[in-house]
This record gives C-alpha cells, structure tokens and sequence, in this order.
C-alpha cells in the first residue's frame, strides 16, 4: 500500500477549492445573464423598438466579459482531475468520465458556435437567425450546468455502478440511474435558477446604479422590470428546489444535513436552527450545548428532513457512534467491515497473480461480504467521518437568510417599477445595488454547504478524499496553488476593472 | 448495431474517435498559430485588429475541442487520463496555463481599463501559441518515445522523473529531440495553418502589405517545420517500438512502428495523401493567389494527425509505453473503460455530426463575407 500523504490531500483540496470557487464567480452570471441577454433581444425582435436592441448589446458587453474569465477558470477544472486527484480518475473515469465528455459535445460546441453569432452576427446574420444564437447560447451553458452536476450529483449519491474487483474501480451499470440520480436533478435545478437570481440581482444592482446617478434611465427601468420578474420567478423556484434538496441530502447524506444544522444528538420533531451561534469548544460525543446562543422554529427539521413532523433526524453523535434504538449503526463497526473489506480485496488480488483460483474465489466471496463499507475502511477512526462544522453549519444559514430575503426584494422593486416611482426610492436603489453583492456570497455559501458538508468523502460514503489524490511531492501542488492563485486573482482584477470602465461607459458609448 | 459490437471494437472505435478529435484539434491550431504571426504579419493598428477579430471569431474553437479531448479520453481511457495527467504533471499544467491566459485575451485586449494592457494579452496570446503547441506535441511524442512511470496491482501510478539528476515531473518529455520535433513540427505547421486562415478569411485588398508578409509566412514557416517533420517520419521508420505479444508482455522491437506502417498500409496512405495535401495548401498559397489553401492544409494536418495517434495504438502496440517497466504500458485495451461505458458513449458518439454540421453550417454563415477593414473600425471587434 502506498502511504498516504496528508499534506498532499489538503493542497489537493484547497486548489481545487480555490479554482472551483473563482469559477463559480463567473458561471451563475453566464447562467442567468445569457437567458436575460435573450429576454432583452427577444423583446426587440418582437417590438422593433431600438432602444432594446441598444439594451441587449449593453448586457451582452458586459456577459462577453464575464463569459472569457469563466472559460479561461473553467478549464483547469477538468483537468485537475487528472493532475491532482489520478486515483480518483482511476477509480471512478468510467462513470464520472461520460458526462464530462458529453458536456464537451453537446454543451460546450452549442456555446462557442453561437457566442460567435451572438458577438459578431448582428450585421452577418438575420435578425431571428442572431436571436435563435443568443437562444443557443443560454442553452448550451444550462446544458453545461447540467452535465456537470450529474457528475457532482453522483459524487454526493453514487448511483448506478458496481465496483469491479477485478480491475479494483467502479464500473458504470446504469447510465440513466446516474443521468436521473434524484440528488443530480435537485442539484441542477437549485443551481440553475441560483445563476437566474444572481444574475438578476447583478442587472438590478447595475440598473440601481444608473438610477441612482440619474444616467441612461429608460434603460434602467425598463432592465429592473425585466430582471425583477426573472429574479423573482428565480428566487421562489430556488427556494422550492431548495427543499427539495434539502430532503435529497436529509434521506441521502445525514451527516451533511445534522452538519449544516449543528445537530449533535437527533431527535423526533426535530426543531430548525433559525440562527444560532455555534459552541466553539463542543466535541462529538461530549455533553456540551452545540450553541451558544440559538433561535429555533419547532418541528420544521423533521418536516423537511422526511416530511413529517413525528419523524426522527440523526445527529453527529447518532450517526458517528450509532443509535440501536433508531436502528443506526455507528462509523466503528463500518470501518472494521471495510478494512476486512481492502483486505480481502489485496487477497484476491494477490491470488489472482498467482493464478490461484481457489483462493481468488474465496477472497472474493469475503471481499463481497463488506464491499459496501470499503470506503470506511480507510477511515482511521469514527470522528473522521465528521465534517469540520462550522463551515458548512454558518454558510447554510447565511444562503437560507439571503435566499429568503430576495423575493422580497425583487417583488417589492416590481411593485414600484409598475408604479414608476423608484427614482424616488433612493433607500431601494442602495439596497439593489448592495444586493449584487450579496447574490454573489449566497452563491458561493451553496457550494461551500454542497462541498464541504460531505467530506470526507470524495464519492460519498464509498471513496475517502485521502485515497483519491495523486502520487505526487506535495511541493507541485503548492507551486500550481500559487500560480492559480496568483492569475485568477490577477485575471478578475483585471475584469472588475473592465466591467466597471464598461458600466460607467453605459450603453450608448460602450457599444 | 451498437448492442452487437464486442469489447474490443468498442475499444478501437474509441481511441479512433479520440483520435479524430485530436486531428481536428490540431486543424483548429490555426488560431494559436495566427496568434504567433501577429507581431511578425501585423505592423499597423489597423493590421493588427483585423488579425486578431479574424482569430478571436474562432479562438473558441480549439479551446473547446481541447476540452473535448480530455473528457472523451477520461470518458474511455481513464487509466490513461490518471496516468498521463498526474504523471506528465508539468506538461499538462503548462498546456493548460497557456490556454487559461489565452481565454482572456480576445475580450479584454482593447478593453478600456484592462490592467495588463494591450501588449501583455498579446503576449499571453502568443505563449499560448507557441509554448501551448510545442509542449502537446511533446506531450503526443511520448505515446512513440514512453515515459517512465510503474503501476502497481491497483494500477496506482508512480512515476521517476530524474532526468539528469533533476526531478522535472513530466517535464522530461520536453527533453527528448524526438517529442520536440514533434512539438515544433505542429507549432510550425499551426504557424502555416494561421496564415493560411487569415489569407481565407480576410478581406486583404486593402492591405497588400499584409497579404505579402502573409504568404511569406506561410513559406516561411513551412520551410522552418519540413525538417522537423522529416526527422520525427525518419525516426519513426527506423526506431525501435513497444510491441504487446499474445501473451500481453510488452518488449522493445526493431523497427515497431515501421512494421506498423506496412501491417496497416491504409494509415501509410493517409499519412502520404495528408502530407502531400499539406503541401499543395502551402504551394498554392505561397506562390499563386489562391486563398483557399487552409482546406488543403488543414485536411492534411488531420489526416497526419490521426496517422501520428493511431499509428501506436494498433498493431499489438502499447499507446502509452513505460520506459521503466513494460509491463506497466498502457494498451488502448488496458486503459479503456468498461464495455458497458464505452457502449453508452457510442450511442452519444451519434450526436458528434449533428454538432459538426451545425458549427459548418454557422461557420459558413458567418464567413460568407470576408472580414473587411470598416468591420474592426466601426464595429465590436478584438
């Protein structure tokens, strides 16, 4: 066995932490922002009226510059699959290989051939024909978003695959359990209508903006009403997936959900942590208060964890040190199993060598005893089962905090858009401009809760993140942090500073 | 009829496609190699403008088709993605650097307040075009040259890369004169490629200037990428290759890739009519004024290109040889994925010319006119 490098995995980590996060900057604009450029375009062709047209090509300025950086950040991504996590690559190419091939086909050709048109058709192509491109585009990056999180949705709820000993990795057996994996369309669905809303608040906080200094108001106006009826679509439609996917992750991944409610000790009619602050000093399977200071909401937990209010949701400490009332088995006996689990496994493969049928079959047998508690085999004990909390319970909270407040927002910026008064609602204008902003932290919370809430594991409950990095001196993961670090950092300074000259610019003289 | 094929055609088919992919990439190179010519071709502003709005309209292209490769290799050949990407580690790092500042520089070059300036994202676009071509085709020379890395039972890889008494983590395949004359073979003919498209696509008859340094550059970088060619054909026709017996150990063999040329006469022919239409793009543009050399060309580079990819993958050949341990050599049976993959993928492989027809189809749309000088003047361009 290979030793396990463990300042390896945390580099390993944190890089792809950092680029997965500088792309995620970029692609919920792309997302929404493409949808609302065809919204803008869809009304010019419809009505004629120049104005729109002049309002599509402002939006679509700022999308281009957006789109490059996504590109540019989005690239590696793939490939630090390869680079950073080859044992992972190995392990489970043959299912989580597909849909990234198939993103390439489908998705990614549909954006470039028609970024193109989009861009640079206006006097190329007929007027339907550039609007059918900004059509595409829209699509082909939703396209993306879904290929990406069926590869995502089956990391968090491996489905449709066995493990080959023979070949010692995961084997796809069905393609539509992995496509139709229910926690990959929860994920899709939230995470699209995410981009929506954010990108709504962008064309809203920008439009604010030029109310607010009293420049290209017709634009404006016209861009709030537009992106207030999409964000505000957006943000119930992520509200709703949003408890959907909360129930995918309660019946699918119980440690993430008691993680991201500080849920230590499970109970019936379990209440909701409204806000709280958690108890720094508090350890799994110690007596002390997870809070210090909580506003709870009873019987909402159980309500949405398994839609029922008698129901019973495990904690940290049920789950790590198992319940026998509840029928939980606690991490200990898992991680015993799997051990006899790689055993018998290096057995097998040992007598298989050796050309040793009778003891590959018996290895085998032993192997298929424990081979679903494989991955807890690698654990070296149970609390390591436990993601770090804090992370996860803070950034849920703070995205149901945002998410709850922006269809408020935007249903009040339509009612006094209708009304034709916002001009003089200076204290709505400020708030729509500082709500960009906080678009951009609730969407990044969603990916910190997604991502961090499930560690341990690489492929949930089957595959350690430990056991998934390369064989590689840690020192070439610190060089390529910093070098990542360094041009992405780099790179969106140099695109906010694009963006902003190109908003002052505004619409007319920009294009 | 896809239900019907046996693992080992899915297999074949598979690396084809990956391979077809890979040819048509190294087509698309005509964008970082223009990307190499601006400061040589382009002298004025307006000269300038007008080769990089012709390049940017494009430079998504071989961007995505890069992005393509990967998935369908990590799609059908995972062992090989695991092995070459964390192995190759700084090659593949280095590709990839290249392509992220390229991604940037199209959009933000003339951009106002863009905090590099205009020079820098020219830069950018030329390492991309140079060191980006030169490190893949060092990259695709190791498939011929091999690499020095072992698999153990659980096909975890480790690698030795002492070269000279240096760990260069993958870079050590840089350092080898046949995986760099590949390189500067494909960095020169993407130059030729570049001049060829720009010649197509550019509405030069108010630029003679720019037309002239234009077919001298396709000469001129045909002349500079002929012997690097001529050395990788001569070497391959005389090295010694990875060869995989029925038993599946892998040996050394004189002359392998030769006995592949004449056991499989049909990539002898593509590689020969790939070379010869190569030229006749270059002939006809450099001396005569025909604009439509990057056809001839470009079918030539894939047809090459496909001759270079699937010239060691077949045959009883390991694709991806160790140099250290043979037996650890990855064949395009030992490193696909599973039947029942490679199946699904085969029935999304349907889809691929329904995506080529509609990016011909828009392509010729869109250069249906020539790009003209008031274009980069009064409109949005690079």
């Amino acid at each position: 066995m290979l030793e396990i490098d463990l300042s390896m995995v945390n580099w390993a980590r944190a890089q792809f932490a950092l680029t997965a996060m500088y792309h995620w900057i970029f692609v919920p604009l792309t997302l929404g922002l493409s949808f609302l450029c065809a919204f803008f375009e869809s009304i010019y062709v419809r009505t004629g009226n120049k104005e729109w047209r002049d309002i599509t090509k402002f939006w679509m300025t700022l999308f281009g510059i957006n789109f490059a950086i996504g590109v540019a950040t989005g690239i590696i991504l793939e490939f630090e699959f390869g680079t950073n996590w080859s044992n992972y690559s190995w392990m489970v190419g043959d299912i989580f290989g597909a849909p990234l091939a198939i993103e390439g086909l489908f998705a990614f050709f549909l954006e470039a051939t028609f970024f193109a048109v989009m861009f640079f058709g206006w006097n190329r192509v007929s007027k339907r024909f550039h609007l059918f491109s900004t059509w595409m585009v829209a699509v082909g990056s939703n396209l993306s978003a879904i290929w990406i999180l069926v590869a995502n949705g089956w990391m968090q709820n491996p489905v449709g695959m066995v493990f080959n000993p023979g070949t010692a990795r995961f084997e796809m057996q069905n393609f539509f359990e992995v496509v139709f994996n229910p926690v990959a369309v929860s994920k899709f669905v939230h995470a699209s209508s995410s981009g929506f809303l954010f990108a709504s608040l962008f064309v809203l906080a920008i439009s604010c903006w030029y109310l607010i200094k009293e420049r290209h108001i017709q634009m404006a106006k016209k861009s709030i009403v537009v992106a207030s009826v999409f964000g505000l679509l957006s943000s119930c439609y992520v509200a709703l997936t949003g408890d959907t996917s909360a129930y995918e992750v309660a019946q699918k991944q119980p440690m993430k959900l008691a993680a991201i409610e500080g849920l230590y000790t499970g109970e019936t009619k379990a209440p909701i942590v409204a806000a709280g602050i958690l108890n720094p000093d508090k350890q799994p399977g110690d007596n002390q208060d997870p809070f210090l200071i909580k506003v709870e909401i009873p019987y909402l937990l159980s309500l949405l964890a398994n839609h029922s209010i008698d129901s019973f949701v495990p904690g940290i400490d049920d789950l790590v040190y198992g319940n026998e009332k509840e029928g939980i088995e606690g991490v200990t006996p898992k991680i015993i199993k799997g051990k006899k689990a790689i055993n018998a496994l290096a057995l097998f493969k040992e007598a298989r060598k050796e050309n040793n049928n009778q003891n590959a079959e018996l290895a085998l047998a032993k192997f298929k005893e424990n081979q679903k508690y494989l991955g807890y085999g690698y654990l070296d004990n149970p609390e390591e089962a436990i993601p770090p909390v804090p992370l996860p319970y803070y950034a849920f909270h703070i995205m149901v905090a945002l998410g709850s407040f922006f269809p408020l927002l935007f249903a009040v910026f339509l009612f006094y858009a209708l009304k034709d008064s916002l001009a003089q609602k200076r204290w709505l204008l400020f708030t729509g401009l500082a709500s960009g902003f906080l678009g951009f932290i609730a969407s990044q919370a969603g990916w910190v809760v997604a991502e961090v809430g499930r560690q341990p594991w690489a492929i949930y409950g089957l595959m350690p993140v430990k056991i998934a990095t390369t064989n590689i001196p840690v020192e070439n993961v610190q060089i390529t942090f910093f070098m990542f670090l360094g041009l992405f950092t780099i790179l969106l300074v140099a695109e906010i500073k694009i963006m902003l000259k190109q908003i002052s610019i505004g619409p007319e003289e920009g294009n | 009829m896809i239900s019907s094929l046996d693992y080992a055609t899915l297999q074949q088919l598979w690396w084809i496609i990956c391979s077809t992919v890979c040819a048509l990439f190294l087509f698309l190179t005509f964008v970082q190699g223009g990307q190499t010519l601006l400061w040589q071709v382009a002298k004025t502003d307006l000269e300038k403008s007008l080769v990089v709005t012709s390049l940017g309209r494009k430079w998504e292209m071989p961007f995505t088709t890069l992005v393509l490769f990967g998935g369908a290799l990590f799609a059908a050949f995972p062992k090989f993605y695991a092995t070459s990407f964390g192995g190759a580690y700084w090659v593949w790092i280095l590709i990839l650097f290249s392509f992220i500042i390229q991604a940037v520089s199209y959009e933000y070059r003339k951009k106002e307040n863009n905090l590099l300036g205009a020079t820098v994202y020219e830069l950018f676009l030329f390492i991309n075009g140079s060191v980006g071509i030169l490190l893949i085709g060092a990259a695709v020379g190791t498939f011929y040259t091999g690499s020095n890395f072992t698999l153990d039972l659980y096909n975890r890889v480790t690698w030795d890369h002492t070269l000279m008494g240096i760990n260069l983590r993958g870079l050590e395949a840089a350092f080898s004169l046949f995986n760099l004359s590949l390189g500067f073979f494909l960095l020169f003919n993407a130059r030729v490629l570049g001049a060829l498209y720009l010649l197509n696509n550019i509405d030069l008859s108010s630029t003679p200037d720019l037309e002239s340094r234009l077919r001298k550059g396709v000469w001129h970088s045909f002349l500079i990428a002929l012997p690097f060619l001529l050395y990788f054909l001569f070497s391959i026709l005389f090295m010694k290759g990875f060869n995989v017996d029925h038993a599946g150990t892998v040996s050394l063999v004189p002359f392998k890739y030769l006995l592949n040329l004449l056991a499989m006469p049909h990539l002898l022919v593509l590689l020969l009519a790939g070379i010869v239409l190569v030229i006749y793009g270059v002939l006809s543009s450099a001396f005569k004024k025909s604009n439509k050399g990057i056809w001839f060309s470009g079918l030539g580079t894939v047809l090459t290109g496909l001759v270079i990819l699937c010239l060691p993958a077949f045959n009883n050949t390991p694709f991806y040889p160790s140099k250290i341990d043979l037996q650890s050599s990855l064949t395009i049976y030992s490193a696909s994925s599973s039947m029942y993959t490679l199946g699904i993928m085969t029935y999304v492989a349907i889809g691929i010319p329904f995506v080529l027809a509609y990016i011909i189809y828009v392509w010729r749309l869109m250069d249906s006119k020539k790009l003209k000088p008031e274009e980069v003047i009064h409109e949005k361009s690079y």
